[in-house]
């Protein structure tokens, strides 16, 4: 009698209506940022949130976010490349070799680093901010930018999403032909094991970009010069002096720039998700 | 252990940017007459110094300095917005480099710093001389257990200011006593349910301004022992008055500095607000809406007899650990005590120098956002009612950080405010306890 299968899954309308609060629920905030993003500072202030009001100022916005205090959105947008490339993109190389080393050779503390590694899964990072705070400080590291791409190098999440994927993409049967075939480790890592690992490693890549991007504390502990700092830290100091004594009302730019800030991601996540996608279910279905 | 447990502790304590070393708070800065020789030398010399600041004016300032002393270079930087800022500074402090020359604190945060030995105390440059140039108020806000921690920049006498236009609509005359106030509330809220007279959800400036002007002295301290005493007389005044608010669900439960906030006041949601003489130039910025219709008033008083209190306001001092304390103190003395109240000024600040409280140009001008009303008569007078004797705590940013979690609760359930700052001292013992304070509760 059931007229639902897999192919034709059952509707619910109950479900359907929750989902789509929480749709509205999620998007509210990000409508709320496009609409406001194309007022101007007066505007915002007497026009209601949710709707266009006054004069669209998107462009003039956008124009001023990036000339403001002399252009230093531009270096805060170049900081933040650098901390993802730099940070990110090591927190990647090293937890993918990292991840496929655990997960293929056999070596005595393994069983050690797993417990370390899942341990350091469950540490926020915020909670090792002000502890690696006290040591770069001692090493003379602080207010530079090594001090936000160090942290950002270590992604423990990253290296165990690896390590699980590198056990199931991975057929021990292929490294072993490899050998016979005469190719030494490294070569293998470099010629079979990336290929097999690409989508594993596009997941990794894309969860440390946005983490590095969105890295808020450790920056703003580290850093006290404005121009080291990354959007997120940059932007929260465009908020701060809007208001208070003797502000200087930028809510506008501040909208703007948070606007611009996102869009990278949208990006980055537009291009990635296949990749994502393919990943995630990966070695879900036995063949 | 002892290591991992001293890091821990540290750890604390630099998060919550009042980690105070108490053990080296002596009072080793020689004696208290001083002379402005050094300072002159100094500034002759020229070098380099490293300013910390987030007031608009700093830029315009600066610049006018190495104009006029172009053998001084002042390496200013933007390091945060108050709490922000005062958390790196902690941070630099406590790691023994990384701090500017001269940083700006604002009032209630600089028993902080001055208590824990971080702060040059200007005294042995003479400076104590200038005390007969500002407004009594701010200089006992740079004055802390005798020693000379900055010059007064900007002040913040508090008043009332109020959206006519609505009092007008309602029938409302400009309160003069907090009962009135109180009465005012209740008037406009019955008559029209979507309007607020003010809006308060809990702000732990504005609540000590309250009690500093209700003749409360919750907080004294000599620097190593502290007396915390939210329940006296004149906290007891403030709360029986503004209960009345908050238990009677008279307050707009508008988050203040939000957008909506701004917004409110510019459309009559909120009528009336009672804050530091710094408020009109964010009136102008950001309240467009509310042109015309505002004006200012003197601070609804407990017996109708003028009295105000600080809101708001900093200074800029010299930190220890600066490679030439006598150059950065000529900057500091240049900052506020010279040519670079000017751009202050310029800026919209309100100033704390009386020679320029009181001259007729900034008294006779007529403020065209407040209808061409001369507000500064009324801020002036202000600024010269402000009661006498108050002190912050030597961990307020601390204090401060923690009202929400207490005092706010009473906010947020509309209950008693005296349970909340109960909770509130309670905390703040703890914490000084813990600190190396010896805190007791009044």
């Amino acid at each position: 009698m059931a007229t639902f299968s897999v192919t034709r899954p059952r509707k619910s309308r109950v479900l359907t209506a929750v989902m789509a609060l929480y749709l509205i629920y999620t998007l509210v905030p990000l409508v709320w940022l496009v609409i406001n993003a194309t007022k101007t500072q007066p505007a915002l202030f007497t026009t209601s949130g949710l709707a266009f009001g006054g004069p669209f100022a998107l462009f003039d916005n956008i124009g001023e976010t990036f000339t403001y205090d002399n252009g230093i959105f531009l270096r805060w947008l170049g900081n933040t490349l650098l901390y993802v490339v730099a940070g990110a993109g090591g927190a990647t190389i090293l937890a993918t070799a990292a991840g496929y080393g655990l997960a293929k050779y056999r070596f005595p503390g393994r069983r050690a680093v797993f417990a370390v590694v899942l341990g350091a899964v469950a540490v926020p990072g915020t909670a090792l901010a002000v502890p690696t705070f006290l040591m770069f400080s001692e090493l003379g590291l602080t207010n530079t930018p090594l001090a936000i791409i160090i942290p950002s190098l270590i992604s423990p999440f990253g290296l165990y999403l690896i390590w699980v994927y590198a056990s199931d993409a991975i057929p021990d049967e292929l490294l072993e032909a490899a050998r016979i075939d005469g190719a030494g480790e490294i070569r293998i890592f470099l010629t079979v094991t990336l290929r097999q690992l690409a989508p594993g490693i596009v997941t990794v890549a894309l969860f440390t970009v946005v983490s590095t991007w969105n890295n808020y504390f450790l920056p703003l502990i580290m850093l006290s010069e404005p121009k080291w700092y990354p959007l997120t830290v940059g932007l929260n100091q465009w908020s701060a002096q809007a208001s208070g004594a003797g502000a200087q009302p930028v809510y506008h730019l501040v909208l703007t720039g948070s606007l611009l800030t996102i869009v990278p991601l949208v990006i980055a996540f537009l291009l990635m998700q296949r990749y994502w996608q393919s990943g995630l279910s990966a070695g879900s279905v036995k063949q | 252990m002892s290591r991992i447990h001293r890091r821990v502790k540290a750890a604390v304590a630099v998060t919550l940017a009042a980690a105070l070393a108490v053990g080296c708070s002596s009072g080793s800065d020689g004696p208290a007459a001083g002379s402005q020789d050094s300072v002159d030398a100094a500034l002759k010399a020229g070098g380099t110094i490293t300013y910390w600041s987030w007031t608009p004016s700093a830029k315009d300032q600066v610049a006018a300095f190495e104009k006029e002393f172009p053998n001084v270079k002042v390496n200013y930087v933007n390091a945060g917005t108050n709490k922000e800022q005062y958390t790196k500074l902690q941070n630099a402090i406590k790691a023994g480099s990384g701090a500017p020359d001269v940083a700006q604190i604002e009032y209630y945060a600089l028993p902080q710093f001055a208590l824990t030995d971080s702060l040059a105390n200007l005294d042995q440059y003479g400076f104590g001389a200038f005390e007969k140039d500002y407004a009594p108020s701010t200089w006992s806000s740079v004055r802390v257990n005798n020693g000379l921690y900055g010059l007064p920049q900007d002040s913040g006498p508090m008043a009332l200011f109020y959206n006519k236009e609505v009092f007008d609509a309602h029938g409302i005359a400009v309160p003069k006593t907090w009962d009135e106030y109180v009465a005012a509330a209740k008037k406009l809220h019955t008559a029209d349910p979507g309007k607020y007279l003010t809006s308060d959800t809990g702000d732990p400036g504005f609540a000590t301004s309250m009690i500093w002007q209700a003749g409360g002295k919750p907080f004294t301290s000599d620097g190593r022992n502290v007396k915390v005493d939210l329940a006296d007389a004149g906290t007891k005044k403030w709360t029986a008055t503004w209960n009345q608010l908050v238990e009677g669900k008279l307050l707009a439960p508008i988050k203040e500095w939000s957008d909506d906030w701004f917004r409110a006041l510019g459309d009559g949601t909120i009528a009336s607000l009672v804050t530091g003489a710094w408020m009109p130039g964010n009136f102008k910025s950001s309240v467009p809406g509310g042109a015309g219709k505002w004006a200012v008033a003197p601070m609804p008083t407990y017996d109708g007899q003028p009295v105000t209190a600080e809101n708001g306001g900093s200074t800029q001092s010299v930190l220890k650990q600066s490679g030439n304390p006598a150059l950065a103190a000529a900057f500091v003395r240049w900052l506020n005590h010279g040519n670079g109240v000017k751009p202050f000024i310029a800026s919209g600040g309100f100033p704390a120098t009386t020679a320029d409280l009181n001259s007729p140009a900034f008294l006779d001008q007529a403020d065209p956002y407040f209808g061409g009303q001369k507000i500064n008569q009324v801020l002036n007078d202000a600024s010269k009612n402000v009661a006498k004797g108050w002190s912050y705590l030597p961990y307020q940013t601390y204090a401060n950080s923690v009202f929400s979690d207490t005092v706010g609760k009473a906010y947020l359930g509309g209950t008693s405010l005296d349970a909340g700052l109960n909770a509130w001292q309670q905390a703040i013992v703890d914490y000084g306890n813990q600190q190396g304070f010896t805190v007791s509760a009044g």
